[in-house]
């Protein structure tokens, strides 16, 4: 075996209040992908920055081809051949594809920046790579798949002998996943090392040779893939066996829907993001919806919160009509909405902990009633420990978070407001496999209390594990409406999503 | 220590110390106060009343920043709202009566706080980028100055307006007592309701803010409307302190002051986290560095290097990432480097 391309010794890292790493070695070999495992704020993205230099370790070296270096940032770290992909798109939505291909390195002659060679090259790269994007358009103006990959792109071209990814997978569709693992093993083949963090036991037994499981900032230890099985992977990554995963029974189909819909759209559609459709919820029903990335999914749910405006149909909550011209209309009705770009559109990262929770509810009171102190500390307190946000302190900065926990903060800030409609846009994105059941459970628990919710999932398991009803989506048009009864499958969804077809 | 050099006011009122000490080391007399005919004087209660106008501004400033916008009218408003107090009263027969001066004072402020709601509209409702929005009126607002003033400067002669920018009250300037009440009202109502974390999150991120439900349009339009009328008082106590209204160069550059000020006080361009004391301190920073060109006799044709170097290093000292660049490069070669990692190690984790 050839010696470990990085290798960390000992590496300890803290930040005030927190042990994000404690005496953790690490070793990458060339030519393989090695997973990096741990529950949200196990210290995996700490770990990845320290190797990057975003963050200086407080003890320990890290080795790269068995010579100490100390990084002193992400540059730095890509000069040594180390490039990363970081869990929340860190490009610039303003630049061109191209422009972000090679922001910081533009090919340039005389000092003059050769454009057109920076469009061909990035045209090349992406045709490698089959990401069918257009290098001309606006980052901002793409789908976060597409985003994504190009942020590997870009990562890839910068000739890396490590290339490490952040839960990268964690916007990405069945196909685009698939695209992405192809890229990732011809890499591999090539020799290059490949560091990569997945909260997907699915895809990290799929691609990995080997993996490392962090625990609490600690090192549980390194295991090749194929000696350790998924329960022992996730005792070691929770400390717990599995019994807070046992499997939630499919819910069956009741006779709820005799009740006023709390929702009730008819041919709400917007030009050029989601045709007309109609859908109704009814009070503790989950409505999934199913669909690939792009299907409109997004869209489709954004309507009913009047995130975007419809342009076409009519919208009735708890049967009265309403005109949704945006999300104060919304919110009074008592309808919530988790939205899926959490660090864009959800956190507010400057803000603390306690803040982000309160946020909705303070935002319906006005700012002339703020919630008195006691009555603050004790809903972020409750809500806090049935999320079991880590660390548990309400009063760190949002963004010193780990992106699981970040997910949970915005959870807990819709339900504190105790919503009638619960709009989730992929909840479960970025959270480990322990967080996963909870959220699941919750929103089982939560429509048991008559809650409705509307649950947008790229996991088609899970949409059909809680859900009561399923909608179809393909093409940015609604194209079936299923009662999730024991038969359906994930396969005969994807069916009808190919078809096109109502069985 | 670390808990007291973490604290975010720490720098601004670590400069502030140490400016005014390089005073008292050029100026032996400079920290002694006296009271003269029940009046409080002194190089300190100077700092403090010349500095009122311009916490004030950084005031209104601070809270249009914390939203993520900026208002360069600021200076324009000071103009305008000294050139109509002083317009009205001087159109008198009593100049010295207090009803008049009254209802001079208060025309002058409403019509600063239409300014200020003006500059609100524009950005949260037309959506205009609020550098550009409120440019507008930073060029246009010195004309409307100049016409009321008719081209040229007014003189007054009242007593009771002298009282704004010049007189004293309980043995203070008035002017600071102004200051001391308008700070701890803006205090009260951005951190005992919940109108300054709202403020926060506008700036912080304003897509999450909307989807959120705060109704960002209302708040913003009230940031800027409390911007002018911030404005609007300085404006009544720079003219009332010389007795004359100038519509040229009252408030000239008074927005990039109030900038400075709350930068240095520690919150940041970018909106988000907003402090009003570090504000306070800031616009007390660049009185005292103001006041200490002219004690110490630097001479004119090098204060605006002067002044411009002291900045920059204020802001450098400020900056987290330059002073960890700094420590980081003193600290490494004190540190030995463990012979051999595992023992290091030990030791550290101990
Ligand atoms: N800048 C920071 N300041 C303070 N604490 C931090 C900071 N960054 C991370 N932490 C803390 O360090 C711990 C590890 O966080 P990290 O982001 O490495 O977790 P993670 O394993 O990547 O989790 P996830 O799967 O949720 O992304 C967490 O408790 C987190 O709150
Ligand atoms: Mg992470």
């Amino acid at each position: 075996m050839p010696g470990a391309v990085l290798e960390m010794i000992g590496v300890s890292k803290g930040f005030p209040g927190v042990r994000a790493l404690a005496d953790v070695d690490f070793r990458l070999f060339p030519g393989e992908i090695h997973a990096l495992m741990g529950e949200n704020g196990a210290g995996k993205s700490t770990l990845i920055k320290v190797l990057t230099g975003v963050h200086a370790a407080d003890a320990g070296e890290v080795r790269l081809g068995g010579d100490r270096v100390s990084v002193t940032g992400p540059q730095h770290a890509q000069t040594l051949g180390i490039s990363t992909v970081y869990q929340e798109v860190n490009l610039c939505p303003n630049l061109t594809v191209a422009e972000n291909v090679f922001i910081g390195r533009e090919p340039s002659k005389a000092g003059a920046i050769r454009w057109r060679e920076i469009r061909r090259r990035a045209a090349e790269l992406l045709t490698r790579f089959h990401v069918d994007v257009d290098p001309g358009v606006r980052l901002g103006a793409c789908s976060l798949a597409i985003q994504q990959l190009v942020a590997i792109v870009r990562a890839v071209d910068i000739s890396a002998k490590v290339l490490i990814l952040d839960e990268p997978t964690s916007s990405l569709d069945r196909d685009e996943v698939e695209q992405l693992f192809t890229v990732m093993r011809r890499l591999r083949d090539d020799g290059v090392a490949i560091l990569f963090v997945s909260h997907f036991l699915d895809q990290v037994y799929e691609v990995s040779d080997r993996m490392t499981v962090l625990r609490n900032g600690r090192l549980v230890g390194e295991f090749p893939t194929a000696d350790l099985s998924r329960i022992d992977l996730v005792g070691h990554m929770t400390g717990r066996m599995l019994s807070t995963l046992e499997q939630l029974h499919v819910p069956e189909e009741t006779a709820r829907v005799q009740a006023e819909p709390v929702l009730k759209a008819q041919g709400v559609g917007r030009r050029g993001s989601i045709a007309p459709f109609d859908l109704e919820i009814h009070p503790g029903e989950v409505v999934g919806l199913a669909g690939l990335l792009g299907s409109g999914r997004t869209e489709a749910v954004r309507l009913m919160f009047g995130a975007d405006v419809a342009d076409s149909g009519t919208v009735a909550l708890g049967g009265k009509p309403v005109s949704l011209r945006g999300p104060n209309i919304a919110i009074d009705h008592g309808v919530a909405f988790c939205p899926e770009n959490r660090k864009s559109e959800g956190l507010i990262e400057d803000l603390t902990v306690g803040e982000n929770i309160v946020l909705a509810l303070q935002a319906a009171n006005g700012w002339l009633r703020p919630l008195s102190q006691a009555k603050r500390q004790e809903l972020v307190g409750r809500y806090m420990t049935a999320l079991r946000i880590n660390p548990a302190d309400p009063d760190m900065p949002a963004r010193n978070l780990s992106g699981g926990n970040q997910q949970k903060v915005l959870l807990a800030r819709w339900l504190i407001t105790q919503p009638k409609l619960l709009i989730l846009d992929e909840p479960t994105r970025g959270i480990d496999v322990g967080a996963k059941a909870e959220i699941q459970k919750l929103v089982v628990s939560l429509a048991e209390d008559g809650v409705a919710v509307l649950f947008v999932s790229a996991e088609l398991e899970e949409v059909l594990r809680i859900s009561h009803k399923i909608e179809v989506l393909r093409d940015r048009r609604l194209i079936a409406e299923i009662g999730n009864i024991g038969s359906v499958t994930p396969e005969g969804i994807l069916e009808i999503i190919a078809n096109g077809t109502t069985s | 220590m670390k808990a007291v050099t973490g604290h975010r006011l720490f720098w601004p009122a670590a400069v502030l110390v140490v400016m005014l000490l390089a005073n008292l080391v050029v100026t032996p007399g400079f920290f002694s106060i006296q009271v003269r005919n029940g009046h409080l004087y002194g190089s300190l209660i100077d700092i403090l009343l010349l500095g009122s106008p311009l916490m004030l501004v950084a005031l209104g400033m601070t809270v249009v920043i914390a939203t993520g916008g900026i208002d360069l009218s600021v200076g324009a408003v000071v103009a305008i709202s000294g050139a109509l107090a002083c317009y009205l009263i001087s159109g008198q027969e009593d100049q010295g009566a207090v009803s008049g001066v009254l209802v001079a004072v208060a025309l002058a402020l409403v019509l600063s706080a239409v300014l200020g709601f003006w500059n609100g509209l524009f950005v949260a409702r037309v959506g205009i980028q609020p550098i550009i929005a409120t440019l507008i009126l930073m060029v246009a607002g010195r004309g409307v100055a100049q016409l009321i003033t008719s081209g040229k400067n007014i003189n007054v002669n009242s007593p009771p307006y002298k009282l704004i920018g010049g007189g004293y009250w309980l043995t203070l300037p008035f002017a600071v007592i102004v200051v001391a009440v308008v700070v701890a009202l803006t205090g009260l109502a951005v951190r005992r309701t919940a109108l300054g974390m709202l403020l926060e999150a506008i700036g912080g991120n304003a897509e999450a803010s909307r989807l959120v439900g705060i109704r960002s349009r209302r708040l913003i339009v009230l940031a800027y409307t409390f911007c002018g009328v911030c404005a609007g008082i300085a404006g009544l106590m720079i003219s009332s302190n010389i007795s004359t209204a100038d519509g040229n160069n009252a408030g000239l550059w008074m927005e990039l002051d109030a900038i400075l000020a709350v930068v240095i006080g520690g919150t940041a361009l970018t909106g988000g986290r907003f402090t009003l004391a570090g504000t306070v301190l800031g616009a007390l920073v660049i009185q005292t560095l103001s006041t200490t060109i002219y004690t110490t006799g630097v001479p004119p044709q090098v204060t605006l290097v002067f002044k411009a170097v002291v900045v920059a290093i204020v802001c450098l000292i400020q900056s987290p990432a330059f002073r960890a660049k700094v420590f980081r490069r003193r600290a490494r070669p004190a540190a030995p480097p463990p012979a051999s990692p595992a023992a290091a190690d030990v030791e550290v984790n101990a």
